[in-house]
């Protein structure tokens, strides 16, 4: 992971990072092994925006709650500033809990019903004591002003406010602690068109303002082509490319990352989503098939059920990640 | 007080509820003054008027010693809300508490929490009350700590699912993430979300609470006479159910009425707290 970190400021390192789950079906049948993550590693420098890509069930979101230390891995480290978060306890881990922060992707799920956003945005206020009793509801005031919500909304509930609002509300609470990172855990994908857009400016501008970082993790290309520094491109709980955003959108190594640009729908416009313009030129690669059950996780490369370039090796060696002209990739083409 | 609001709102459109409603809310007025309203002293004998039929002298009738029914029923509906209100008090306190630790921290303390409740449950809970109660001292107060604590399975069962479901929830990992102590975490962002089952369980408690005071009073366990309970007084009644019909018919109307309006409170009050009706309310 040397070659590209960029950075030598690192805010968040994660290490072959592995999360199995146990399903159990019945009393008498065997449980089986879910790899939801399996040996994940990347890092994340001061000020940088690290996108996980990837379909849905390849463990993004399980990343997302190991890195922010909702969950235990089964192993691997999160290193914070040089420190595994998994042994961090007392103060250490108070400012943790202060320094990252979590977006969800649905902004319904993730306001407590039963309070109202004054409670909400305040709570992190009171627990790390960042301001005074008095000058609470001011503040409070000025995080939602940040976030483009006006004070008239203190008093109501997230059942009576939009989604994109809730969406603001929880940037607001998320932002209250001045966070070293955040991750974005598909903040958008639970939006409307127009208003991701919204709240996409909304979080660059707020990186901007305070030298964010974040773990964005989406299935939307087009989102981050524009937002990100580096890509991880996630298939069945492992990164199988990781590159600059730059040069992984101008020549896609891996098929399966290949395959996903080529996937998207194509909209004839320039700015956000020049990219498209580029792959038409690629020969249109249709993605075949369902993601396999990562219970039961192909032989092999585990993309090779549904590679167009599968050849002889894949079903049966793994693939390992290999550093390729500044940047990795697991595929035997390499 | 928007959610009060709300709540309001939406009970008061369900009419057999809001009927449940004002019953209670008489039922209560009414034990709470009856030393003011009673036309009669509830335990002052009057031979002359042994087991007479409703009238203009006693609107209710007299039991076997002349006592007024009326006077005895208001007095006795005094029991059955103590006892419901106590009783269904000390279950939900004793409910939540051991249903919130068992579906907050799971695994072993869970198993061994919910063992506990199945086997509480495995008792035939009415023999159980009858067999402590002929041990300890018959006071209305050992009544209604039995009744509480032989009736916590349910809500406890209740809150467990409600926490083992909401705690997978983004808000409850939202607020562990900025730093939310356990405490608080149970407290202020599970338990709320959680009370709406524990309410409607608790008005329904209450009925249940009644019934089974009324039922051990009944059999002479429960209020001791001269004290009237609803209970007792359909002991007397049963003894002389030939000669007369109101000793019998009134404290089980009154039965009836009160466990009745619990129940209808208890229904308006799940639809009302169900935050889903409101989503749908919105639009």
């Amino acid at each position: 992971m040397h070659q590209i970190r960029g950075n030598k400021l690192e805010t968040l390192k994660v290490d072959s990072l592995r999360k199995y789950f146990f399903t159990k079906k019945g009393l008498m049948t065997r449980s089986l092994l879910l790899k939801a993550v399996d040996g994940v590693a990347f890092s994340i420098g001061e000020d940088k925006i690290f996108a996980l890509v990837g379909e849905s069930g390849c463990g993004k979101s399980t990343v997302a709650r190991l890195v922010v230390g909702l969950i235990q891995p089964t192993s691997g480290k999160v290193l914070f500033q040089g420190k595994n978060i998994f042994e961090m306890n007392g103060d250490d881990l108070k400012r943790f809990r202060k320094s990252v922060q979590i977006i969800f992707q649905d902004p319904f799920a993730s306001l407590n019903p039963r309070k109202s956003i004054m409670d909400t945005v305040s709570e992190p206020l009171k627990i790390h004591k960042i301001v005074g009793k008095k000058s609470l509801k001011d503040k409070v005031i000025e995080l939602l002003s940040k976030v483009g919500l006006g004070s008239d909304l203190l008093h109501r509930y997230p059942h009576e406010l939009s989604g994109g609002q809730r969406q603001r509300v929880c940037i607001a609470r998320v932002i209250a602690v001045s966070p070293q990172l955040i991750v974005a855990d598909e903040p958008l994908s639970a939006l409307d068109i127009s208003i991701q857009a919204q709240i996409l400016n909304l979080l660059n501008e707020l990186k901007k303002e305070y030298r964010l970082s974040f773990l964005f993790i989406s299935h939307d290309l087009k989102v981050v082509h524009y937002f990100s520094d580096t890509i991880g491109v996630m298939y069945l709980g492992k990164i199988v490319e990781y590159a600059k955003t730059e040069d992984l959108f101008n020549k896609p190594f891996h098929p399966y990352t290949e395959v996903l640009l080529s996937s998207a729908p194509v909209i004839p416009t320039s700015g956000l989503w020049s990219y498209t313009s580029r792959i038409t030129h690629h020969a249109l690669h249709i993605i075949q098939g369902e993601v396999p059950s990562p219970i039961d996780i192909p032989p092999g490369c585990p993309f090779h059920t549904r590679c167009p370039k599968r050849f002889d090796p894949c079903n049966k060696i793994v693939p390992q990640l290999k550093e390729i002209k500044g940047r990795l990739v697991s595929c035997h083409l390499f | 007080m928007r959610l009060l609001f709300i709540i309001g709102k939406r009970f008061s459109q369900n009419r057999l509820s809001l009927i449940g409603a004002f019953i209670v809310f008489l039922l209560i007025t009414i034990s709470l003054s009856a030393p003011f309203i009673t036309p009669y002293n509830p335990t002052t004998i009057d031979v002359h008027n042994v087991l007479s039929p409703p009238g203009r002298e006693h609107l209710l009738g007299t039991d076997e010693l002349g006592r007024d029914l009326l006077s005895r029923i208001i007095w006795g509906s005094r029991v059955s809300l103590k006892v419901g209100f106590i009783a269904v008090g000390i279950a939900i306190t004793a409910g939540i508490i051991i249903g919130a630790i068992a579906g907050f921290y799971g695994g072993l303390i869970d198993n061994i929490l919910m063992r506990f409740v199945d086997i509480m449950l495995a008792f035939p809970t009415f023999f159980l009350i009858l067999a402590v109660i002929s041990v300890l001292e018959q006071s209305i107060f050992t009544i209604m700590v039995v009744i509480g604590l032989t009736n916590w399975m349910d809500v406890a069962r209740l809150v467990r699912a409600e926490f083992l479901s909401l705690k997978e929830k983004d808000f409850v990992a939202a607020a562990r993430a900025i730093g939310a102590s356990d405490k608080s975490l149970i407290f202020s962002h599970i338990l709320p979300n959680a009370l709406s089952p524990v309410f409607v369980a608790a008005t329904f408690g209450v009925a249940g609470a009644i019934l089974i005071e009324s039922g051990l009073s009944f059999l002479g366990l429960g209020v001791q006479p001269p004290e009237p309970s609803w209970g007792n007084i359909l002991t007397s009644g049963k003894d002389n159910i030939e000669v007369a019909w109101w000793l019998s018919l009134f404290p089980g109307l009154a039965i009836l009425i009160t466990v009745l309006s619990y129940n209808l409170v208890g229904e308006g009050l799940r639809d009302a707290l169900d935050p889903r009706l409101w989503e749908a309310e919105r639009h």
